[in-house]
């Protein structure tokens, strides 16, 4: 019926796919920030893509099960062990009831997804189980979890055993490359400062969390000269407030650019210099700060090129799963 | 007036009526966004106004982006001659301006502001032209204000003074934005006031605080228990400064969820505005203090 919270981890939430439709009145749409790994993780237990799990970021909880029922650890490399004896990724494994899972250092990317069979059974909340953190909706209370939540979960058994090989899952390269669609309020900075953008490589700055990613280490833009338009304010970098895309990437004072992902803040007064592909979303949410990534300009069309083979190699995954 | 049309990535189109703020600038965004609304297009998925743009997001599995810009375009003559008019509310929220929490946020925070020397309300004064910062809050508080967008966070208003350009208040945001603003702190950046709904980032100018939740999660307090948020844009809202006292009488009122602040529905038509602003906004406040 429930799993135990032993120890949270660093920052682990309940979340699923997400509450589109109240961007407007700034509840952003949330879910798991790597949408592959959420869906891959749910099938790997039996559950409904769009269940809810967790996600950890950076370092595992510690989680006692007072049932049995089958798990599956998918997104960054987070290596599990169920009473001390290591587990694969990737894979689902059945637990009993008294058994404790809890995870090795990360090795690779910067998220993991947890899956139980049944599903984390917390209140929907605007057509969600997703946590909120900044509004504090959803999820378990609200809020990350803490040492002595206990997550009641749905029934179902699940099957263990099932695994994704290595060639359906998605690849990381570094430094990651990170496409984007120059555009929004592209015309504010020069010629030279918008080719010095797509040159640089970029560091991913600490700040960098489920509202979205700050980048370090470039030189800053240079502005077009202008007289600022009634209401933005001086900084050339800043506009009338206006709605940021997901993905939208802002450049405070033109100096670290910022990434918004599944929890972004939904408008304010700075300027964005274009927004990377719904494509490349996933890619942003399993990298660690200090590594390093380029932006790289595409065109819609090349967009929608990538968006479809994401959405292939989904369906490739799926199709394998379903046997 | 022609709209600056725009795809954000392979999921957003992002309309910009213009670069400057105007009260016509926000109706056409939100005629145009009614009208997205009232079409029910098959793959779009959050329709969202702002303050003199809007930003539309949609599934392109299910719709072609140049069809739905092409649509857009369709919806754009009859928005921009739309006559301006609403039916809405006007709104009365008591501020504490000049408190301690926004005050000492406003010191741990000041090498990222533009004077380091001075505080937000005395440095918006200054470069407001008032004499004093009592002067500042006075106009602040003065005349009643739209809400032109919702959003940053979870039902955070954006608000624009109804008072004639030369007079509106403006400030620059933080150099670098704070990591850190006091829940339902009135802040400030470019025109705009704004109510943080919660505590978090920020970058505007800080004022004061208002006891009254604005966002509840929840749904417990009682004026939020159908709509977890208080505002929608289209709102008109009036500051009435409070000093510490009504504001911890207010406070324990709202403990005991007895409170509610005074809402008045009203019309309003920017034109009539525009002919005579201060005859306009002086029939919405008798709304409110003829209880």
């Amino acid at each position: 019926m429930a799993v135990k919270v032993i120890s949270p981890g660093l920052s682990t939430s309940v979340q699923d796919l997400g509450r589109p439709g109240h961007y407007h009145v700034g509840i952003p749409e949330g879910g798991g920030m790597d949408r592959f790994a959420t869906r891959i993780a749910n099938l790997l237990v039996g559950n409904q893509p769009g269940a809810a799990l967790l996600e950890a970021t950076f370092m595992g909880p510690e989680l006692e099960f007072t049932q049995d029922a089958t798990v599956a650890i998918t997104g960054g490399e987070l290596p599990p062990k169920l009473n001390g004896e290591e587990r694969p990724t990737w894979e689902s494994f059945p637990v009993k009831a008294g058994d404790r899972l809890s995870f090795g250092f990360l090795k690779g990317g910067a998220r993991a997804y947890i899956a139980i069979s049944g599903g984390v059974d917390v209140p929907v909340v605007l057509g969600s189980r997703s946590t909120y953190i900044l509004g504090a909706l959803g999820g378990y209370q609200g809020r990350t979890l803490k040492a002595g939540d206990e997550l009641p979960t749905g029934q179902a058994s699940g099957k263990s055993g099932l695994s994704l090989p290595l060639n359906l899952r998605r690849a990381q390269a570094i430094p990651s490359e990170l496409r984007m669609l120059p555009g929004i309020y592209w015309h504010r900075i020069t010629e030279a400062a918008g080719k010095r953008f797509f040159e640089e490589t970029w560091k991913v700055a600490p700040e960098a969390d489920r509202i979205g990613y700050r980048f370090k280490g470039g030189t800053p833009l240079e502005f077009v000269e202008r007289e600022q338009p009634f209401g933005a304010g001086s900084d050339p970098s800043n506009i009338v407030d206006a709605c940021y895309p997901y993905g939208s990437v802002q450049v405070p004072s033109g100096t670290e650019p910022i990434v918004l992902h599944r929890d972004a803040v939904s408008g304010g007064g700075y300027m964005m210099v274009g927004v990377v592909i719904s494509a490349d979303m996933d890619l942003i949410a399993q990298l660690q700060p200090h590594t390093l990534a380029r932006f790289v300009p595409v065109t819609l069309e090349e967009a929608l090129t990538a968006r479809a083979d994401g959405n292939a190699a989904l369906a490739r995954a799926e199709e394998y799963l379903a046997g | 007036m022609s709209i600056r049309f725009n795809f954000g990535g392979d999921e957003h189109i992002f309309g910009e009526v213009s670069e400057d703020m105007s009260l016509a600038s926000f109706f056409t965004g939100l005629s145009m966004t009614n009208a997205v609304r009232a079409a029910g297009i098959k793959g779009v998925t959050e329709i969202c106004p702002a303050n003199a743009s809007f930003q539309i997001r949609f599934n392109p599995d299910l719709i072609k982006p140049q069809d739905l810009l092409a649509e857009l375009k369709t919806m754009e003559e009859a928005a921009s001659k739309s006559d301006f008019s609403l039916k809405t509310r006007i709104i009365e929220l008591p501020v504490y301006f000049q408190d301690p929490w926004t005050n000492e946020t406003c010191l741990r925070f000041r090498e990222r502001h533009q004077d380091p020397s001075s505080t937000d309300l005395e440095y918006s004064a200054r470069i407001n032209g008032y004499a004093t910062v009592e002067d500042f809050i006075a106009a602040y508080s003065g005349q009643p204000w739209f809400v032109s967008m919702v959003g940053f966070v979870a039902g955070l208003p954006f608000l624009y003074q109804m008072v004639e350009r030369k007079k509106q208040i403006q400030a620059p945001k933080y150099l670098r934005p704070r990591t850190d603003t006091p829940k339902l702190t009135i802040g400030h950046g470019g025109c705009f006031a704004a109510i943080y709904s919660v505590r978090g980032a920020g970058g505007y100018q800080m004022y004061g605080v208002t006891p009254a939740p604005i966002y509840d999660p929840a749904m417990k307090v009682r004026y939020l228990s159908d709509d977890m948020c208080l505002f929608k844009p289209g709102d008109i809202v009036k500051f009435k400064a409070i000093g510490r006292d009504d504001y911890d009488a207010t406070l324990e009122e709202i403990e005991a969820n007895r409170w509610q602040p005074t809402v008045r529905d009203c019309n309003f038509s920017l034109t009539d505005f525009n002919r005579d602003i201060y005859g306009t906004n002086a029939k919405l406040m008798e709304l409110i203090n003829g209880r």
